[in-house]
């Protein structure tokens, strides 16, 4: 146990049983009702094949979801070690936090004003 | 390695800030965001006015701090990360001067309700009847002005990164809005939705390639801080020697791409070509000499110890970009392409300056950018004049006989060519001395070699622009309907500065060459 990496493949290895265990049980104790949708690539979303005609354009909106998703992951990225360590950060990155919050919250104000929100 | 790992600290420490000499950037950032609310909540209408406005009150306040600050504020701030010398002062004056102009070529309206250059709306299919519609209804991309201050921020910290990590930031944060302000041209909608989509994929493949020169740099010296990498390579740590010259490539290739240097340059004149004139003369200007700024911070301050092992290499890539910028300008038909890889061939040039390795280099650097940018944003500022059927004539058989036309018009861009081919009397003679005169001083033979290229290449340019003079004014017109748009007061001031400045640097180029040279010292 000298080298400090050692933990990492051991963690690799239990990710891998994880995984192999995981579909491995579903197979033998899962229910198996089959229909048209469990046989397609995803149960719900657009098929990537075949191609669709007009070139399969997906609609802008989820394109909107998605970066919009991102935005608020990015901001609880920080937000979690920054709640974590508060007590020892101090006034100054309270303010920086803030000053962060605030830019999230510009573009989200834009998304919102200019009708990202709106679905139809 | 453990040792490494609990070598690290427990407690929290605040970086210092120094916020003053952060001031021009926090001012251009707030402008940039207070402009996202703009576009957010202002009446439709309005939106052109009140941004013009508030991007050029902001560039005009935030050049007014640094001039403030640069009497005492010198010395790294932020943690390391930011560092405010001479040459960072110089460049990013340059760059909000350049933006400036920038900004009042692209609010050019010609007596419409908003800005010409900007397609009425970006995410509608070219030539649809939702494209139509929308500009029936009097959209407008407004949200062009706060892109471009987001890229002028991300600018002023490229030239003043003093970490690899900032630097990788700065870059990203200048480029994207590049990359979407590419796309936005009115007219001829896909080549510049190609221009767009072209430059963004190439250069997020460049910034990957510095992303992982900086990793490997890091794991070099143990640091992405430039002056810990300097004395990481002056105290040479042996077993990791290895990692010093793939990870000084890997930075290069990805600054050399911005810059476009050859072979770095095939997104030039595409990109060049596609986006909105105003966008593009912005972007020749500022961006090159943002990216130019970072190249010399790593080159002098950061790698400078280690010249011996990739200067000859940088040298071959000088002599490649000016000889196939000049050679390809030759057979260009199109006046924004030709002026595409006219702006290789200088990047070419202006390398040879940067490899003296010698304060003069610096200044002579810093003075060739200046003096191109300006002349690059006028002659931009004039392509986006020239029209024909209320589209940019572009192609060079439409320029002939401009000249009668459009005398004065035809005289400034004539006079911007001048500069271009670097004859004396115009900006672009001084800047190519300054540029070429260290490197015969300090570049020893490499340095003679390039210098007897990039005259060569010069040579080969100047053809091309004479060729061009002569055909504005001892050429036919060809009886298209080609004719300049009359400039609104904004064109013409950014035409006029720019047209100004390469004359006054020609001819009495003395208190800005002074000026390059007592500020071309880095903090190291």
């Amino acid at each position: 146990m000298s080298n400090p990496y050692v933990p990492i493949l051991f963690l690799l290895a239990l990710g891998f049983v994880f995984a192999a265990g995981s579909v491995f049980t579903s197979l033998v104790v899962g229910p198996k009702r089959y229909n048209r949708a469990k046989s397609e690539p995803y149960e719900c979303g657009i098929q990537p094949s075949p191609r669709a005609e007009g070139g399969g354009r997906v609609p802008i909106k989820y394109f909107l979801t998605a970066m919009l998703f991102i935005i608020f992951d990015i901001e609880s990225v920080f937000l979690y070690p920054f709640a974590v360590a508060f007590d020892q950060l101090g006034l100054f990155a309270l303010v920086e936090m803030v000053m962060f919050i605030i830019t999230v919250f510009v573009a989200y104000a834009y998304v919102w004003k200019r009708g990202g929100l709106e679905w139809d | 390695m453990t040792a490494a790992l609990t070598a690290l600290p427990t407690a929290f420490e605040a970086v210092k800030v120094d916020y003053a000499a952060v001031g021009p950037m926090l001012v251009v950032v707030a402008a940039a965001l207070i402009g996202v609310l703009v576009e957010a909540f202002a009446p439709r209408l309005l939106r052109h006015t009140i941004q013009v406005v508030l991007t050029l009150t902001a560039l005009v306040v935030a050049f007014v701090v640094l001039v403030l600050v640069s009497v005492d504020h010198h010395g790294v701030t932020v943690g390391g990360s930011i560092v405010i010398d001479g040459p960072a002062l110089f460049m990013q004056g340059s760059l909000l001067i350049f933006a400036v102009l920038g900004i009042l070529t692209m609010s050019e309206r010609f007596g419409g309700r908003s800005a010409d250059a900007f397609t009425p709306m970006g995410a509608a299919t070219p030539g649809s009847p939702a494209e139509a519609a929308a500009d029936r209804a009097g959209y407008a991309t407004s949200e062009a002005f706060p892109l471009t201050m987001f890229a002028v921020f991300g600018m002023l910290m490229f030239v003043s990164a003093n970490d690899l990590i900032t630097m990788f930031v700065a870059l990203e944060v200048l480029s994207l809005p590049l990359y979407v302000l590419t796309g936005l041209a009115r007219r001829r909608r896909l080549l510049s939705q190609e221009a767009s989509l072209k430059y963004f994929l190439l250069g997020a493949f460049s910034s990957a390639f510095f992303l992982f020169g900086a990793a490997l740099l890091y794991g070099y010296a143990g640091s992405s801080d430039l002056s810990k990498i300097a004395s990481a390579i002056t105290t040479a740590n042996g077993d990791l020697e290895g990692l010093l010259l793939p990870g000084v490539v890997l930075t290069l290739v990805g600054l050399l791409f911005k810059i476009g240097a050859v072979p770095f340059h095939s997104w030039t004149p595409d990109a060049y070509q596609g986006a909105p004139s105003p966008v593009t003369g912005f972007m020749a200007a500022a961006t090159k000499l943002a990216a130019f700024g970072a190249i010399l911070r790593l080159a002098y301050v950061g790698l400078e110890a280690s010249r011996l092992e990739w200067r000859l290499g940088v040298a071959a890539i000088a002599v490649l970009t000016m000889v196939v910028g000049a050679v390809l300008s030759v057979t260009q038909t199109d006046i924004k392409r030709l002026l595409a890889y006219s702006s290789v061939a200088h990047a070419g040039f202006i390398l040879v300056g940067v490899l003296a390795f010698d304060r003069t280099g610096v200044s002579g650097v810093m003075f060739y950018l200046v003096a191109y940018g300006l002349a690059t944003i006028a002659a931009f500022a004039i392509v986006a004049l020239v029209r024909s059927g209320g589209s940019e004539a572009t192609h060079l058989s439409q320029w002939a006989g401009l000249g009668r036309k459009h005398p004065v018009l035809a005289g400034i861009f004539a006079l911007l060519l001048l500069a271009f081919a670097g004859i004396p009397l115009t900006s672009g003679f001084t800047a190519k001395f300054a540029a070429f005169a260290p490197a015969i001083a300090h570049g020893g033979l490499a340095g003679v070699v390039m210098v007897v290229v990039g005259v060569l290449a010069s040579a080969v340019t100047a053809f091309v622009y004479f060729r061009l003079i002569v055909l504005m004014y001892f050429t036919e017109p060809t009886g298209d309907d080609v004719a300049a748009l009359t400039p609104s007061i904004a064109s013409t001031i950014a035409i006029t500065v720019g047209a100004l400045g390469t004359v006054i640097l020609g001819i009495v180029p003395g208190p800005i060459l002074d000026l390059a040279g007592r500020v071309s010292q880095f903090i190291q």
